[in-house]
């Protein structure tokens, strides 16, 4: 038995450690350690909770919308709002912008890099892939970055800035867009749609999108994705860090119609989310306090970060169990049949996952900025009640987001938030139960300092560290 | 060849969020055409683990030179002083210690966003982390390192401040210190190529706000000072003479400039979106103009406001263009 602890631990935004138990080169132990503390729950209470919207999307720099968008949720719901169907149409695009521009970071610079390491020289596939991801200098990062930049015009036109904007509200959004608005917008998209289909997939999305099985998948050979897909044959990445086959979706991009990717869980049957029985439990966390739901959690410090704890993050739990969630879990929600014949998956899933949503997204953008009428009206207005509650429930990139808001006397009583990636990445509960990613690690093999299978296991979850512990 | 190293404090990472959004050049051919080597970032960097604690470790002793030091969010001092609400991990140190230890070795010290400059948002609302600044506490002068310190070039912390930072700010200001310029700073040592503006300058409400013609909700496309908060007549930033994502601005998106590049903007002491008044006037008026003045031109030009841009104050796009000047 040895320890091994890895880290400072990049390429994932924020910090992140893990410590793993290792024996005969593989891991029999893992625990995963989020190291910062900031206290956002903490600053909100007894605020103003309109201020939840400038607040809130500052815990992340790369999720920043998808907190806006559940602060704007869980507001609407304490004030018995409902967005217009023209302000829920465009905090969806701005929304969806956000989500495939992160897609397209992680793919590029947080997970592809590891694949150019010296340590993979002689693979067949070795100097493509020094030549298209080497970190900071591969030609497919640098086209991914100027792409990125010019999707985010998204953001210039109809949120103001990104990230950090006040563009989505309870009532929906603070920019009425016009025909110019309409035309500019579609040409940034169809820019975008040209960079996807001769660059990342090298064929037309939709093709990619109606991919049905593994095996079509493996046989796509095209553009970076191909290469992904060689090396993922190669290195055997399904069953690399598989999961445990449970998923949770909020439902993504909530539009007057429902929303555009299904709301559910699914362990092989499908079922609708009781977010009742969502519970935080603090007894690996250096946290004080029982067991919660996020209306009554509290959010206590342990200065002293006595053990049991390890970790910052608390450990939500459904029904008793924890859940994977991202884009994986969004599309096996969803019922994309790709995604539910992967389900239970490892590193290629989730990777899949994600490049089976970026093409299917784009489709979604371009419906919306189509759908786009000039006078149509973009905010419904309302007041924050005295008292009050709500949820916001979204998904963001990385997974399922969920804000619980309690007024009382008109400011903010109990705040309490839980990222996407409080669930993957959530240390042991109260049964000594391991978290997604916990689990996902047992059994890898570490194979030299490296461990380059764990990084690739813990990469594969597009883990978003400040937001799991805000 | 410049040597720069960028390390991730208690913060967000929206300002390499916002740094990556860098257009013509991006932002790899900018370091690369100023001349400047990146030694690590924590997010686009390939190495991990021992790799990097080898390379901080050689920054440190000074066994390789570095000329920026670039710290992105602030630097979390609890609990009890010991910087252990961020520890870096896999080091069993805290962020705050190895700040402490690389900043003396860098010839020029950058605070990239308002967390690093002042405290930001991560010392907001009781400061639950005890976030400083790299050499401000909030508006005053010492934080992390005592007002007196300097680098190893003689000058303060540089503090590039906003939240986030415009991707040009940043980029500017590593290309100035690469090519060895003086960079003038203000009086909380934020650069003045983009600091000696306010938010107000290029704003596409000034004609609104010429006749005080008020959006009284988010959405209306008025001015935003008299009832929303707006306080881009006192903010510094560029934001409006040029455009965030393309062609964006805060004011531009339809909502209120929040002093985002200031210390202590993150605790205004009244919510974000409405302006506090007293006996309906809006206190906090533009910082170098006499009360009196403002508010006799303020009623004046109310009074005197044409048709078109009272309606247009209070609708949600323009309804009343401009009436049509004909040739003779």
């Amino acid at each position: 038995m040895t320890k091994l602890v890895v880290g400072p631990f990049n390429r994932v935004e924020g910090d992140l450690e893990v410590s793993l138990t290792v024996a005969d080169g593989v891991v029999q132990r893992a625990e995963v350690n989020a190291p910062l503390y900031r206290g956002f729950e903490r600053m909100l209470l007894g605020r103003d909770p309109r201020d939840a919207l400038v607040i809130t999307p500052r815990i992340c720099g790369i999720c920043s919308i998808s907190q806006s968008a559940a602060a704007a949720s869980a507001l609407a719901g304490a004030m018995g709002l409902v967005p217009t169907p023209a302000g829920a149409a465009m905090a969806a695009l701005i929304h969806a912008a956000e989500n495939v521009a992160d897609h397209l970071t992680h793919f590029h610079l947080f997970f592809m890099p590891d694949f150019a390491r010296p340590d993979y020289a002689g693979r067949p596939w070795h100097d493509r892939a020094v030549e298209r991801f080497t970190a900071m200098e591969g030609s497919a990062q640098r086209t991914a970055v100027a792409a990125r930049a010019e999707l985010l015009h998204v953001m210039g036109l109809l949120a103001g800035k990104w990230p950090h904007t006040l563009a989505i509200q309870p009532g929906g959004v603070t920019r009425a867009p016009g025909l110019r608005e309409k035309a500019r917008l579609g040409s940034t998209l169809r820019a975008f749609r040209r960079y996807l289909e001769e660059v990342v997939f090298g064929g037309p999305l939709e093709e990619f999108a109606a991919l049905e099985t593994p095996e079509a998948l493996m046989r796509w050979g095209r553009g970076d994705v191909g290469l992904f897909l060689e090396i993922a044959a190669d290195l055997e990445l399904d069953a690399m860090g598989r999961g445990s086959g449970r998923y949770l979706s909020y439902g993504a991009y909530s539009l007057a119609e429902g929303p555009v990717f299904a709301a559910g869980v699914w362990d092989g049957v499908l079922r609708p989310v009781d977010t009742g029985a969502i519970v935080e439990d603090l007894s690996h966390a250096w946290m004080a306090g029982p067991p919660a739901h996020p209306f009554e959690g509290q959010t206590e410090p342990d200065e002293m970060m006595a053990e049991p704890g390890y970790s910052w993050c608390k450990a939500p739990r459904l029904g008793g169990l924890g859940y994977e969630v991202g884009a994986l879990a969004r599309q096996v929600v969803d019922g994309h049949p790709l995604a539910r014949a992967m389900a239970g998956g490892g590193v290629l899933a989730r990777v899949a996952g994600r490049l089976l949503e970026l093409a299917r997204t784009q489709e979604v953008m371009e419906r919306l900025v189509a759908g786009i009428v000039p006078g149509a009206d973009y905010m419904a207005s309302g007041k924050v009640p005295r008292e009050g509650r709500g949820v916001g429930l979204v998904e963001a990139a990385r997974g399922a987001l969920g804000h619980w808001l309690r007024i009382e006397g008109g400011r903010v009583a109990g705040y309490q938030i839980i990222a996407p990636t409080t669930w993957n990445f959530s240390p042991r509960d109260g049964a000594g139960v391991p978290g997604p990613l916990e689990a996902a690690l047992e059994g890898v093999a570490v194979d030299g300092p490296g461990a380059l299978a764990v990084q690739h296991v813990v990469r594969s979850f597009d883990p978003c560290m400040v937001c799991t512990v805000h | 060849m410049t040597t720069m190293l960028w390390l991730q404090a208690a913060g967000c990472g929206g300002c390499t969020m916002s740094l990556l959004c860098a257009e013509s050049p991006g932002m790899v051919e900018m370091l690369e055409d100023a001349g400047i080597r990146m030694l690590w970032h924590p997010a686009l960097s390939v190495q991990t683990g021992a790799e990097v604690i080898g390379l901080l470790e050689d920054v440190a002793e000074g066994r390789v030179a570095l000329d920026i030091l670039c710290v992105e969010g602030a630097i979390a001092r609890g609990p009890g002083g010991t910087g252990r609400f961020q520890m870096l991990s896999g080091t069993r140190r805290s962020l705050m210690q190895w700040v402490e230890r690389i900043a003396p070795r860098a010839r020029h010290v950058v605070a990239v966003g308002t967390c690093a400059a002042f405290g930001g948002v991560t010392a907001a609302g009781g400061n639950p982390s005890d976030a400083v600044g790299l050499q401000y506490d909030g508006g005053l002068q010492g934080g992390l390192f005592g007002a007196e310190w300097r680098s190893r070039s003689g000058g303060p912390v540089i503090n590039v401040a906003g939240c986030p930072t415009h991707p040009g700010w940043v980029t500017e200001t590593l290309m100035l210190l690469a090519a060895g310029e003086a960079l003038a700073l203000d009086g909380y040592a934020r650069p003045r190529f983009y600091a000696d503006h306010l938010v107000h300058h290029g704003c596409p409400k000034n004609e609104f706000y010429e006749y005080k013609a008020s959006a009284r909700e988010l959405s209306e496309i008025g001015c935003m000072m008299e009832n929303l908060g707006c306080i881009g007549t006192q903010a510094v930033g560029d934001c409006n003479i040029r455009p965030w994502n393309g062609e964006g601005s805060c004011t531009r998106g339809g909502y209120p400039c929040i002093n985002c590049t200031a210390p202590q903007f993150e605790d205004p002491a009244h919510a974000f979106v409405e302006t506090p008044k007293i006996a309906g006037i809006p206190v906090g008026l533009p910082t170098d103009m006499p009360k009196a003045w403002f508010m006799a031109l303020a009623s004046l030009s109310k009074a005197a406001t044409p048709e078109r841009i009272g309606q247009n104050a209070k609708a949600d796009r323009v309804v009343v263009p401009p009436t049509l000047r004909r040739p003779k």
